[in-house]
């Protein structure tokens, strides 16, 4: 039997993992990062990977015209609709799931194929919802914080989260293994692009960038879950004036 | 005649200035300052084109005078905040500030076609705190959410913390400064502010 690509790459990864955590699972000083030396490791692989994406994802935020970027971000936003309907189900929130049907029935008709989103000029707003909100929704906490190779920052919720998604994902389900790979691909650069103007806030706002993601996740991910109105807490820190 | 007009001027400055503006809502305030920073970036191809310089300049003028730094250094310091002297918190607050900015006007060279929501606020005379949401919305990408907490400050409101898609610019720093302050005390969290924000002018970025 030859040795398949992705049976090296998992052991490469594999390799990755070990020679991470056993070199620097010490460093742990935050408690909802305590594998921070696997992360940081990974965090470096990304970096060194990004050297690669970013200029790619440059060319193609400089070489494709606004309109073409709108098309190619609303067609994958259609498709993700259909996921955000479903887990707007589970999380029990039936208006806002009848909606997301209602947008993706308008943007894959008169919307040809979701190219437009005619949807959300007749009122219907974009919701943006994933397995891993559904899950916090249930009342799964964060777990441990992960930063993985390509797929950048997770909690161990999200990570789970993430990989039903995937599984569901219309694009990764694709029979035809060219388009398949030629979609995802697309989908990473267009998302890597949209994230190019908040590279030079992140560089100078950051003390340590690695650092300051997590911090940023983090909370993102909290107001996620509840949809931007989370709830107030008095915590210990607040300072007494 | 020519002291005339100077006081004149200096009146018109007076007129002109953010005081006046004191009687406006949270959210009329929010509003005003988008506009009026907006209507600047969007005929200047100098800060869309990356030129952090000026966009600096610009929110000096157009919208330091609506943020309350202090309390944002508090906010980001939590506990160790009251360990601070009272001349400590002045430094604090001031690199804080310089940081803060910069990171105002990095985000906003990055502007290109984007428009922004305004949602109502429901604020009833006698509130001392308010937030105000706003959306900004870009062609092909879902609306990134940009919200405001403010305080009142006698008559007028300032906005002391900033949160862009549920991420508190403010908040975000509380754990490495935390660390920081453990580690070095407050003086070497204020030398950590200085020498990021010496290292950030010189680059010239």
């Amino acid at each position: 039997m030859k040795p398949s690509l992705s049976h090296s790459l998992s052991c490469l990864a594999f390799a990755l993992v070990v020679s991470a955590a056993t070199g620097c699972t010490t460093t742990a000083k935050n408690p909802k990062d305590p594998f921070e030396g696997f992360n940081r490791a990974m965090f470096a692989v990304n970096e060194g990977l990004d050297v690669v994406v970013k200029p790619v994802a440059q060319g193609y935020d400089t070489a494709a015209p606004l309109p073409v970027k709108v098309l190619i971000g609303n067609f994958f936003g259609n498709i993700w609709d259909v996921w955000t309907a479903v887990n707007n189900l589970l999380q029990g929130k039936g208006e806002q799931a009848i909606s997301d049907v209602g947008r993706v029935l308008i943007n894959s008709t008169a919307g040809i194929g979701g190219a437009f989103d005619v949807a959300a000029e007749m009122g219907l707003t974009k919701h943006a919802e994933d397995f891993g909100q559904t899950l916090g929704r249930w009342g799964v906490g964060d777990g441990p914080y992960f930063y993985w190779p390509i797929i950048g920052p997770r909690t161990t919720r999200d990570t789970v989260g993430w990989m039903v998604d995937v599984y569901f994902d219309p694009v990764w389900r694709l029979d035809n293994v060219a388009w398949r790979n030629s979609l995802v691909a697309t989908q990473y650069i267009d998302r890597r692009a949209s994230l190019l103007p908040s590279d030079k806030v992140v560089e100078e706002a950051a003390f340590d960038k690695y650092d300051y993601i997590r911090d940023a996740y983090l909370q993102h991910r909290r107001s996620e879950i509840f949809d931007g109105e989370v709830p107030y807490e008095v915590s210990d820190d607040e300072p007494v004036r | 005649m020519k002291s005339l007009l100077s006081l004149l001027f200096a009146l018109l400055v007076v007129l002109g200035s953010p005081a006046l503006a004191q009687e406006l809502a949270p959210d009329a305030m929010v509003r005003q300052v988008t506009e009026d920073v907006l209507t600047v970036v969007r005929q200047d191809k100098d800060i869309q084109g990356g030129n952090t310089r000026k966009a600096i300049d610009l929110v000096e003028t157009k919208v330091l005078p609506y943020f309350n730094f202090q309390r944002m250094t508090a906010l980001a310091m939590g506990v160790d905040w009251k360990k601070a002297s009272p001349e400590q918190k002045k430094r604090l607050s001031e690199e804080f500030k310089t940081l803060l900015v910069r990171t105002y006007s990095n985000a906003l060279t990055s502007y290109k076609n984007q428009t922004v929501v305004y949602k109502p606020s429901k604020v009833t005379a006698g509130d001392t705190e308010a937030v105000v949401k706003t959306e900004i919305v870009q062609p092909g990408n879902k609306p990134v959410q940009l919200d405001y907490s403010l305080e009142k400050q006698g008559e007028s409101w300032k906005v002391y913390d900033v949160i862009v898609a549920g991420v508190s610019l403010v908040t975000n720093y509380r754990d490495t400064f935390k660390q920081e302050v453990s580690n070095n005390g407050i003086e070497g969290l204020i030398t950590m502010l200085a020498n990021r924000n010496k290292q950030l002018e010189s680059g010239k970025k």
